[in-house]
């Protein structure tokens, strides 16, 4: 990519600035309206930092009612909106178009119920994933989705990717946890789907407001399934001497009929860089590592435990170690989750998340080695293992713009792979721009036309989050309907943060 | 205004086949009854098409990885099908479709997979594994256009452009015609018990399986049912009691499961747990739960109705002030299935009335043509869900060819 194809902004538009910024004041006089440079430049980029766009003018909400008007006064005047919550996607879903309000949520993070009888937390959309827990652990209760941004990212942004994390091979991803939201249309209209019971009348329009990256609407409230906490939970980990043997392993647990709640993979350069790191104590001499979860109780997790042991013994494992405390278990997962962040203070790294049917695992992993060797890149790969969801992160050098070009290339060929393999472009970080022009790779015309309708449904005038999703690039210019395009180059990008 | 099309029934053995009737039936504007192997035909208002398009020629199931829990299968596999292939691998469908046949007057089983997505079927189970939308990971379809769509894919995990797969649970052959579903499956639990209590109000019942499904011991199923239907079930101990009967069932390996049902009597020791059914008991009784054996010897209407368990108890406390009315509550009370006595509307305005006051919904399983006709089938939608449902529907199926009327009038 490095440069990308965008909707040429609206010159009347920009034209306008002062006055739309006057306006959305005047308009909510209780919102946070930001219209200085200064103070937009701090949302001009999302996660993927190489690409940034000032936004028109940056508005910060604090009720469904204010997002309402915004987006009416904005529907009226033909004005491009931006969603966004913390900022935290790594697919370009929330970079700004130079004529666009950006709707940031992170002023709406109230609890609005617990409900630990039918089991439900409604909260405001703009709260993160981890606050969700934390306000249910009061009743013994937990939010199950845990991406590794948790304590960033906000629950309207895991619903507009479907993000899933570690645990979401027991649980299921955010669409599998949400039982209803409150949503503003492109023209102001509030609309709430499902509820606090378990299905909603007529079509279930859940799933697709889930995962379609702030494109059909901005979701305000969000009514989700909590749970009870389990009686307890341990890890295994199960060091081997070839990523293969680890790769198979994982298929084989499955395969015993085992649903860990979590399985995470580790390669040689991963599990070097988060010991160095947090000090997990995870064995050095390996080529890769599981991280495998079980819960329940005592016997239950002895049980689980030995069986997984069982069926390790196949593949030589050269460690096996259950963690022998709460401390033991906590300082596991603390490497586990510090992975990015301890992987983004050595080197700069280019996070790619494609996903592969199981049984390809150990293949997918021989193939991304020699893909980014072709590429004469370093990879290290973490992720969760269990649903085949890979996170190849390729390390390069940010500040080379020839290393981004290809750091790029080589992404796009480990994506291709993982569709040829029988997956798909992306688990949960999105299509984004990234991954925009990919799309043809995995669906045909049809398949993306039939898409196309049903975001005109929704936004017949393509306002919202457009450019996003669907490819606009060549032969497809059509498909951004009544938008002139125009190209923007990367920037050089300034770290990066955890996905 | 039917054009050339041939009218009658058609069951086209490929996609192509069928994505050519479609096309031929899209530009003629002719009206197709969109149906499998038509076991849940009699649900929703009566279609009015010349022209009947089944799945049933398309019925195999080209990929089953055990390993990957994985199973892909053609739109009309009948459900019989695919749990006896799921079986030889110790596999099951996690979310234990609901089987409406037998209370519609077909045989267990066969309905098919096309079907129990269609209507997004999801049985006692969905509690703790998710309904059957949930475990769909991708779609092919036929839209109404006629064009071949397809949508997901066959991995665990995939937000690659809109989730169509799972928008087309429960949209009753509406938007698209089902040609192939992947879904995942789960291995099956060897280990069932269920633990019974006698006697309990609708309000104690709820009350006792909230507390259970707030436990770390992964309820898979809770139930309460008045007597007079736990009296139509196989078990002597459940049939022989008189009294209201309440269910709670637990699954695992051999000893999890034993270890979860007594941890659950002490936790409600307070309600009186009175027997402990093993698995070849548990197995039968969840079995004849998932047949509606509770309904099948009355021709009464029956009614779906989906709430809060919290407000459940006194949501039928007061319909029953107003008709006769006899309930088996599933999801510990958010899913209530209520046999009304044969009214001309089934006993529905009363019902949708005293939902406005409650919160939820009800749809009619079953009732005469002519009661189908007269009322609303599927629950009223409020304006602006009426208006984002049309402009779905016309995204799908601009003409409206798809089972015109079927769920809403006009749409």
């Amino acid at each position: 990519m490095s440069s990308l194809t965008l909707p040429d902004p609206d010159r009347a538009v920009l034209a306008r600035a002062n006055d739309i910024a006057k306006q959305l004041r005047r308009l909510v006089p209780d919102a946070v309206v930001i219209s200085d440079r200064e103070g937009r430049s701090t949302f001009e980029c999302d996660a993927l930092t190489a690409y940034r766009r000032l936004p028109l003018a940056v508005v910060l909400p604090g009720s469904t009612e204010e997002v309402s008007a915004i987006l009416r006064f904005c529907h009226d005047n033909a004005i491009k909106v931006v969603p966004r919550g913390a900022g935290t996607s790594l697919t370009g879903g929330a970079l700004p178009l130079e004529d666009s309000v950006v709707v940031c949520l992170s002023r709406m993070t109230k609890v609005i119920s617990i409900d630990p009888e039918n089991r439900v937390a409604c909260v405001e959309a703009g709260i993160t994933n981890i606050a969700i827990t934390n306000a249910a652990a009061v009743e013994g209760f937990f939010y199950a989705p845990d991406p590794s941004s948790q304590v960033a990212c906000t629950i309207g942004g895991n619903i507009a990717t479907n993000s899933g994390g570690a645990h979401c091979l027991k649980y299921g991803v955010t669409v599998n946890n949400l039982l209803g939201v409150r949503m503003v249309m492109m023209d102001g209209e509030i609309v709430d789907i499902g509820g606090s019971h378990l299905e909603a009348p007529g079509y279930d329009f859940l799933p697709l407001i889930t995962g379609s990256e702030g494109q059909l609407g901005i979701v305000t409230e969000a009514a989700v399934r909590i749970l009870k906490e389990p009686e307890g939970a341990r890890p295994i980990l199960l060091g081997f001497d070839s990523t293969e043997a680890a790769a198979s392993c994982v298929a084989a647990i499955i395969a015993g009929g085992i649903i860990p709640v979590a399985m995470e993979f580790m390669d040689r350069p991963a599990i070097h860089v988060c010991e160095h790191f947090v000090a997990a104590g995870y064995p050095l001499d390996v080529e890769a590592l599981l991280i495998v979860e079980v819960e329940g109780a005592e016997d239950e997790i002895e049980y689980l435990l030995e069986k997984i042991e069982d069926i390790a013994k196949d593949f030589l494992p050269t460690e096996m170690r259950r963690s022998q405390s709460t401390e033991e278990t906590a300082l596991i997962w603390k490497g586990r989750k510090a992975a990015f962040g301890a992987i983004g203070q050595l080197s700069d790294y280019y996070c790619i998340d494609g996903v592969i049917p199981l049984s390809q695992l150990p293949k997918a992993l021989d193939e991304i080695g020699w893909i980014c060797r072709k590429y004469r890149f370093d990879v290290a790969n973490i992720f969760h293992a269990g649903d085949g969801n890979l996170h190849p992160l390729v390390l390069y050098n940010a500040n080379d713009s020839v290393q981004l070009e290809r750091v790029e290339l080589c992404g796009e060929e480990i994506l291709k792979l993982c569709i040829e393999l029988g997956g798909c472009l992306t688990g949960e970080h999105g299509v984004g721009i990234e991954k925009r022009e990919l799309m043809y790779e995995q669906f045909t015309d049809e398949d993306i036309d039939q898409q196309i309708q049903i975001k005109e449904a929704f936004d017949p005038s393509w306002l919202l989050n457009p450019g996003k999703v669907f490819p606009i690039e060549g032969r497809d210019a059509r498909k951004l309907r009544g938008h002139e395009l125009h190209v923007l180059e990367s920037g050089i990008a300034e770290g990066h943060e955890a996905p | 205004m039917t054009g050339h099309m041939r009218l009658g029934f058609h069951a086209p053995e490929t996609e192509e086949e069928l994505a050519h009737l479609v096309a031929e039936a899209a530009e003629t504007r002719t009206p197709l009854e969109v149906l499998g192997r038509g076991t849940k035909r009699d649900i929703g208002h009566p279609v009015s098409a010349g022209v009947v398009v089944s799945s049933e020629n398309m019925a195999d199931i080209p990929l089953y990885e055990p390993t990957e829990l994985v199973m892909v299968a053609k739109a009309g596999a009948p459900i019989a099908k695919i749990e006896a292939k799921l079986a030889e691998s110790d596999q099951e469908l996690p979310f234990e479709p609901v089987d409406l046949g037998p209370v519609l007057g077909y045989g267990p089983g066969e309905g098919t997979i096309g079907g129990v997505i269609g209507a997004n079927l999801s049985g006692s189970r969905r509690l703790l594994k998710g309904a059957a939308r949930d475990h769909v990971l991708g779609v092919r379809a036929v839209n109404g256009r006629g064009q071949l769509i397809k949508a997901g894919g066959r991995v665990m995990k995939n937000v690659t452009g809109y989730d169509i797969s799972r928008t087309l649970a429960g949209s009753w052959g509406t938007l698209a015609m089902m040609t192939e579903i992947a879904l995942k499956v789960l291995p099956a639990q060897r280990e069932v018990r269920t633990v019974i209590f006698f006697g309990l109000t609708d309000q104690t019942a709820i009350e006792a399986l909230c507390i259970a499904m707030g436990t770390p011991y992964e309820v898979s199923g809770t139930l309460h049912m008045h007597a007079s239907l736990a009296a139509r079930f196989s078990d002597e101990d459940i049939a022989g009691a008189g009294v209201p009967v309440t269910a709670i069932r637990v699954e695992n390996f051999p000893a999890s499961a034993r270890y979860r049902a007594n941890s659950l009597k002490q936790a409600l020791l307070a309600y009186n747990p009175a027997l402990e059914l093993d698995t070849e008991r548990s197995k039968v009784f969840w079995g004849e739960v998932r047949t509606l054996k509770a309904f099948q010897d009355k021709p009464n209407p029956l009614w779906r109705v989906s709430t809060t368990p919290t407000a459940a108890a006194k949501l039928v406390g007061t319909l029953s002030r107003k008709m006769e009315v006899s309930a088996v509550y599933d999801w510990s009370g958010g899913l209530i299935w209520l046999e009304t006595p044969t009214l001309t509307d089934a006993g529905g305005v009363d019902i949708r009335r005293t939902l406005a006051e409650f919160g939820g919904h009800a749809t009619l399983i079953r009732a005469q043509d002519a009661t189908r006709a007269g009322i609303d089938v599927f629950h009223p939608l409020d304006p602006s869900m009426a208006t984002l449902s049309a402009k779905l529907k016309h995204a799908f199926d601009p003409t409206g060819i798809l089972n015109p009327g079927r769920m809403y009038r006009g749409m």
